[in-house]
């Protein structure tokens, strides 16, 4: 178990399937219905969040730190245009973002200054009203399931069982062996695909107790009502503006955990996994044929 | 042959990208269309309703909104808005600075009242630093005096079936008035004033002279300026677009403001 893989003889495999234990090739059940059914109402509720969000920036495309902040005051990030492009401002660095960001060419060749383009925002056109109605209804849908779920996966053993690090997960070489296998897009198969793997863990882990809830704390320090209910939670986040800097810097690294899930996803193939999300079963990828071993070299099993 | 073999390989490339295009604007257009579809936005808008008693239900009547010391003031305080009121009447208030301007307190109340801008510097006074979020997603903090709105109304003295303190404005965005119109939970909170000095100075045209609502646990469309008249109502149906105020009415902002 050297690289962390295993491997299973052929010969083996009657034995493992008379002893109950699947292998690769094998229709196991992989996802409860709970896990599925928040799965993909969350995956639609986060992608109304954002696209209903970036609107909501469109609105006033420039963040601060602190309490108030406003456009006399120097924000740490804009999105804006000069010159004929558009410009993302970070602090003092000025990044020219071509026709995508802060300026974009109407269909009709003319040119929109928006942070956001339409493509990426509900609605398409300019409307922060409608951006509002999307994402005000769409929070109590996100805080409503992401409860639901945590308070379901304690009760069925999810988060204990499939989402928790096991003993030794953690260590280091554990961690850099998977690494590794996940670099040389080796995924596990056969009994080892069964379950999530350590990085596979903490990417979930990730999304369900730290970017959902900051989303969701962040979203409500931005109310003025809970903000006098919360007084504590505003300033934990440092004021206001903070707060909204660090409710955008959650999107973003929403954003960023989606990029990273969809390409897993597709790399570890696409029908197997989507279909494991939707019906809940998973055929067990077959183990890869190893290496006729060298004279006197043991293989672990 | 070559030439045929590019040509038809530029055609599919081409052909490819004008499918993309294609279906990502079909896809754009579909949002749109669910987007504008009615039933759809009745629903959401239900759902934004929820908002009201869920912070109604964490709130309390009195929680008071956050405030600031003198050093955590916004620097610059920014207008929004309407930054005037474009009318002879107004111009000539504020030719007189206000001198025979009056208040009227009116509808469903014991006695009407007619309050000039010295009656009410005469009343008991509440200053507040407070936070100012505008709905577009900035902040500014600022300071605020004026007498309390709820004395106001104890003055007039409610009818029992008064429910909402409407705010008419003497500003107009095009030929329609600005108003605003709050819950009597919040007419009667012990932060909400009616302001008419801003910084230690007197409230300026552009903040909305002289005299403007402070409805600290709500966006700042709910900060009515240049407020001529409260009147009290036991129902919003039938005032202008029947939403409760201007923005809910044009462009569908939800009448409670507090997320
Ligand atoms: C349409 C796009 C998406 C697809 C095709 C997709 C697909 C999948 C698949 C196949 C799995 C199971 C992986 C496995 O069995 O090893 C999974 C799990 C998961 N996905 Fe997605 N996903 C999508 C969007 C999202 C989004 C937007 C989020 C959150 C922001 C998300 C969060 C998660 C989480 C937290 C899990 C683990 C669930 C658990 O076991 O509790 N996914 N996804």
């Amino acid at each position: 178990m050297a690289n962390g893989e295993m491997v299973m003889e052929p010969d083996s495999m009657p034995e493992a399937l008379l002893a109950g234990i699947p292998v690769g090739g094998d229709r196991v059940r992989r996802h409860r219905l709970s896990t599925r059914l928040w799965h993909w109402l969350n995956a639609m509720t986060v992608t109304i969040m954002l696209m209903s969000g970036l609107m909501i920036f469109n609105a006033h495309p420039r963040l601060y730190w602190g309490q108030y902040g406003a456009n006399p005051d120097t924000p740490w990030l804009e999105i804006g245009n000069a010159g004929g492009h558009g410009v993302l401002r970070i602090g003092s660095l000025a990044l020219n973002t071509g026709m995508v960001l802060g300026l974009t060419r109407r269909p009709d060749g003319s040119l929109h200054a928006t942070a956001f383009p339409g493509w990426m925002t509900i609605p398409t056109s300019y409307s922060l009203s409608d951006a509002r109605m999307w994402h005000l209804a769409f929070a109590l849908v996100l805080v409503a399931a992401l409860l639901a779920y945590l308070v379901r996966s304690v009760i069925n053993g999810h988060i204990r069982r499939d989402l928790a690090m096991r003993r030794g997960e953690w260590a280091p070489a554990h961690l850099w062996a998977d690494i590794k296998q996940h670099a040389l897009l080796r995924f596990p198969t056969g009994l080892a695909a069964l379950k999530y793997n350590p990085l596979q863990k903490i990417a979930y882990g990730a999304v369900l107790f730290v970017m959902l809830p900051l989303v969701i704390a962040t979203g409500t320090a931005l109310s003025p009502g809970m903000d006098a209910r919360l007084h504590w939670l505003v300033d934990v986040l440092g004021g206001r503006q903070s707060a909204r800097s660090v409710h955008f810097l959650c999107a973003a690294g929403l954003v960023g955990f989606f990029a990273v899930h969809i390409a897993m996803v597709l790399l570890a193939g696409p029908i197997n996994e989507v279909r494991s999300m939707i019906t809940g079963w998973y055929v067990l990828p077959k183990e890869r044929r190893a290496k006729a071993p060298a004279p006197g070299e043991e293989i672990a099993a | 042959m070559s030439g045929f073999n590019n040509s038809a390989i530029l055609s599919r490339r081409r052909l490819l990208g004008m499918g993309t295009v294609g279906v990502g604007g079909l896809l754009l257009a579909g949002c749109d269309k669910i987007n504008a579809n009615p039933a759809l936005r009745s629903i959401l808008q239900g759902a934004d309703d929820l908002h009201y008693p869920l912070q109604r239900g964490m709130l309390g009547r009195d929680t008071l909104a956050r405030e600031f010391s003198p050093a955590q003031m916004s620097p610059v305080f920014r207008t929004n808005g309407n930054v005037t009121a474009d009318t002879d009447a107004y111009r000539a208030h504020v030719a007189d600075n206000f001198a025979r301007w009056t208040l009227t307190v009116d509808g469903l109340v014991k006695t009407p009242l007619a309050l000039p801008l010295a009656a009410l510097m005469a009343m008991p006074q509440r200053s507040q630093i407070t936070r100012h979020d505008c709905v577009e997603g900035w902040s500014a903090i600022g300071k605020w005096q004026g007498p309390q709105l709820g004395g106001i109304l104890a003055m007039a003295g409610l009818l029992p079936a008064a429910r909402y303190a409407v705010f008419h404005c003497a500003d107009n965005f095009g030929t329609t008035p600005y108003y605003e119109s709050i819950d009597l939970i919040e007419a009667f909170h012990p932060q909400s004033i009616l302001a008419w000095r801003m910084n230690d100075q007197p409230l300026s045209v552009g903040h909305g002279a002289p005299i403007r609502l402070r409805v600290e646990r709500q966006l700042g469309y709910k900060q009515a300026k240049y407020v001529m008249r409260v009147e009290l109502r036991d129902t919003l149906a039938g005032l202008y677009g029947g939403k409760g105020g201007f923005w809910e009415d044009s462009t569908g902002y939800q009448w409670y403001a507090g997320i």
